[in-house]
């Protein structure tokens, strides 16, 4: 569809892009890439016919773009530009029916059935028919926008150039107008050409992606290609993550901001604080983190964590609610905290700051082994959800991995369940050795400053210390709560 | 929402025509009629049915009637006329070109062309040999022409692309120089200093059927250059880029409109001096009342464009009867108010949408 040869040109003589090569195919979301200056809107206009060439070949559909006379070129590429100004307030519809000028034929340039049909089709693709007969300066920015999208398309074009569409434009409208696009290279086979800001918005709808860096192509291909950490750190000059998205397989890009992890706060006891009602740890900053809990599991972010103390007999039916209700009583903000339940005593709580080679770790374990299970016969319990009995937190402060992260919660639960083990807890039913209770929760929380620790295993300098820990508190956790039953 | 409504109800461009038909009918016949003689409109309607149709009219007419209405007061209406609607479709076409609804053909610096000329040839009092009385309007039209050559020689020089902005600056930068020009010249002359300022405020006046035929070519291919242009006009306002993409071939068209202004325009400037206004305000009221399109918006300018500078022209020289008013001080004094009117709604319009 659009075949492009050593292309270079720019502005008077200036070359702005240098020697760019690159095709795209029929039905294709092309993006293009690159930080501000380094071409990409020359590019486009050198594409569309506006800026001359100062060498290389350009073809669309097989024919070199400078031979076509202008209103052939209209009939098949279109152009929505950034911004549109329009100083008279024309109507939609004569806006939208100013795309058709390349169709019209005649000295009078009559307007045809074909014409106004046409009109109608794309006012209606874009959603712009109900206000035909507004003003352009009745409308919001997303609906103008909308508006000149019809434009280009009432041109019927085969291949359509956009200049950052989604610019200035809000969130819904963005996605609802890269999913439109998305659905007419599918459907109708319309070929898109666009600019993109926004990196994540380009790796989720382009099929390829083109990255220019001053003029040069740095990279063209797949956007898991393209839109690589290093290579984006290096053109964007800022520092950046690559994630996968939650639940596209698309790569994300989120930044990393400066000054956030200066100072050398690390998490100890003293942040510790019992009551009756529940054990809490306010930490002074948020902690990277990944739990169990009630409130705030998965990974997340959170400054306070709070294992709250409730009856034996509490009711579970809408335990989160209820949850949040609770911490909110206790001015904790949920979104900020991660949240447990257990129906220990609290005053059997055990923690322990362990102190490592470069970096440092807070245990802090609650255990009661009243519903102990041995997890490889579990199948003799009946499910339903009590309030956990061994709540384990393990802290950090160092910077951890994601896979550290997971390596931490195996280390912990391998610990737990061999204190279990030489605690000689016993499974109440099947009468094995429990190697937990039916509700445990743990959580590993990191603070994300000091030194790196990228593994969290068994042997590990981190994972002996997880492991060490959590098999002392547990161990000291279960005799407290002994001694006390046994009182 | 008064604005909408007015425009659904009037937008039938059959009734748009038919109401500036009317109008512009209805000035021509109270322009005929009024005056230190009054004429009856029948009078009016046989006569001309008489004199220029040659229709059996069978009715007694005043034989000074009727040279007052022939030789007079028709030649001074339809001179007005072509003179207000090639000034009101010029400046309809450079608005929309320029994407200015401030912009007048004086922006571009033609009409001060076409007056340099005309008061070069009053300064000098020098005559073309054959072009007789017609050394004037000839003089203004070629100097017109000059001026726009020149501004877009320059506009071409510092700017390939041709830029609206750049047109305009150069446009008022070659005003102030020929302005200048004839300041200096209206300081140096002595006798004809009258005659000069006469000229420059503007008048319709005495120049009877011999200007009409000057002005007429150049009104006709003038405007049929711009009305064939309506399509291109109404794309290039929504800014040259844009014009091009859709697939108008922006750099040609370009030239045609802006040599056809600068046709209508010294044209006008030749054979009625500078009257101001006009190619301003009634392209902007056309535009509120009737829409923006231009395939409409140019016919319509010129019936409204005519019919204003004839009533305008009326007024000037009834108002203090039996001295004339320079129909230039006339177009400003309605212009400028309503101008200013327009300018403060615009601005209203723009902090409201700002807020919305």
């Amino acid at each position: 569809m659009l075949n492009v040869q050593q292309l270079t040109g720019g502005y008077s003589g200036e070359k702005v892009v240098n020697d760019i090569s690159f095709s795209v195919n029929k039905g294709e979301l092309f993006g293009i890439l690159g930080p501000n200056g380094s071409g990409k809107t020359t590019l486009l206009k050198m594409l569309t016919g506006i800026l001359p060439f100062a060498g290389g070949k350009a073809y669309i559909k097989g024919k070199p773009i400078e031979e076509y006379k202008l209103k052939e070129l209209a009939k098949v590429a279109a152009i929505l530009p950034q911004h549109s100004s329009q100083t008279f307030s024309f109507t939609v519809k004569e806006t939208v029916s100013l795309g058709r000028y390349a169709h019209q034929k005649g000295l009078f340039q009559t307007w045809t059935e074909e014409d106004e049909s046409v009109v109608m089709e794309v006012m209606k693709q874009t959603e712009v028919d109900p206000f035909a007969h507004h003003d352009l300066n009745e409308l919001s920015g997303g609906e103008r926008q909308r508006v000149y999208l019809a434009q280009a398309l009432a041109q019927k074009p085969e291949i359509l150039f956009l200049d950052e569409p989604t610019n200035h434009l809000d969130l819904s409208f963005q996605k609802s107008l890269l999913d439109t696009l998305k659905r007419w290279t599918k459907e109708q086979g319309l070929t898109v050409v666009s600019i993109f800001h926004d990196l994540n918005l380009a790796g989720l709808y382009c099929d390829r992606l083109l990255l220019l860096e001053n003029g040069k192509i740095q990279k063209e291909g797949l956007p898991d290609e393209v839109l690589e950490e290093d290579r984006i750190r290096s053109v964007y000059r800022t520092k950046i993550m690559k994630q996968p998205h939650p639940s596209v397989p698309a790569p994300q890009l989120v930044l990393l901001p400066e000054g956030e992890t200066e100072g050398d706060l690390s998490i100890n006891e003293s942040m510790l604080s019992f009551s009756l009602e529940h054990i809490v740890l306010k930490a002074p900053f948020p902690l990277k983190t990944m739990s169990s809990g009630v409130v705030g599991s998965g990974t997340g972010w959170h400054k306070n964590f709070v294992n709250r103390h409730v009856d034996r007999r509490y009711d579970c039916s809408d335990h989160r609610n209820e949850m949040r209700e609770y911490l909110r009583s206790y001015n904790f903000e949920p979104v900020e905290t991660v949240g447990m339940m257990t129906a220990v005593i609290l005053e059997d709580v055990c923690h322990h700051f362990y102190e490592g080679s470069n970096f440092s770790v807070l245990v802090v374990v609650t255990a009661g082994v009243g519903n102990s299970v041995d997890a490889s016969k579990s199948d003799a319990h009946s499910s339903g959800m009590k309030p956990g009995t061994i709540n384990t937190w393990v802290f950090v402060n160092g910077v951890l991995t994601e896979e550290a992260y997971i390596q931490a919660i195996v280390t912990a639960s391998e610990a737990k369940a061999k204190a279990m083990s030489d605690m000689e807890v016993k499974d109440l039913i099947t009468g094995t050795i429990a190697t937990g209770t039916s509700t445990d929760s743990i959580l590993i929380a990191a603070t994300q400053r000091g030194s790196g620790l990228d593994y969290a295993g068994t042997i590990t300098s981190l994972g002996k210390i997880i492991g060490k820990g959590v098999h002392e508190c547990t161990c000291r956790a279960i005799q407290k709560s002994r001694e006390r039953a046994g009182s | 929402m008064q604005k909408s409504y007015t425009r659904t109800f009037l937008n039938n461009p059959a009734t748009a025509y038919i109401i500036a038909l009317v109008f512009l009918v209805a000035a021509m016949l109270a322009a005929i009629s009024v005056g230190t003689v009054s004429v009856p409109v029948r009078d009016i309607i046989a006569i001309i049915g008489n004199e220029v149709f040659h229709l059996p009219f069978a009715r007694e007419i005043e034989p000074m009637h009727t040279n007052i209405v022939m030789n007079i007061r028709l030649p001074r209406v339809i001179l007005a006329g072509l003179v207000g609607a090639s000034l009101a479709i010029a400046g309809a076409a450079f608005q929309g070109l320029l994407r200015n609804p401030l912009a007048d053909p004086y922006t571009l610096g033609v009409s001060s062309g076409a007056s340099v000329g005309a008061v070069i040839t009053l300064f000098f009092g020098f005559t073309i040999p054959g072009a007789g009385q017609f050394t004037l309007p000839i003089m203004s039209i070629v100097f017109a022409f000059l001026t726009i050559t020149a501004v877009l020689f320059f506009v071409r020089k510092i700017d390939p692309v041709m830029k609206v902005e750049t047109i305009i600056l150069t446009g008022i930068i070659f005003s102030s120089f020929l302005g200048a020009l004839i300041s200096l010249m209206i300081a140096l002359t002595g006798d004809e200093l009258r005659q000069i300022i006469g000229w420059l405020l503007g008048s319709v006046s005495m120049r009877g059927w011999d200007y009409i035929k000057i002005l007429l070519p150049f009104f006709l291919v003038g405007s049929l250059l711009l009305l064939f242009n309506g399509k291109e006009l109404n794309a290039m306002s929504f800014g040259e880029e844009r014009a091009r993409h859709i697939g108008v071939n922006v750099q040609k068209r370009k030239m045609v409109i802006l040599a056809a202004g600068s046709i209508l325009t010294g044209g006008a400037v030749a054979v009625s001096g500078t009257i101001g206004f006009v190619g301003l305000v009634i392209p902007h009221l056309t535009r509120l009342v009737w829409g923006p399109d231009h395939t409409h918006l140019l016919p319509l300018s010129i019936l409204t464009g005519s019919g204003f500078l004839i009533l305008a022209d009326l007024v000037a020289r009834t108002v203090i009867s039996p001295t004339e008013i320079p129909i230039g001080v006339i177009t400003s004094i309605a212009g400028a108010p309503v101008f200013a009117a327009i300018l403060m709604k615009k601005q209203r319009e723009r902090r409201g949408m700002t807020n919305a």
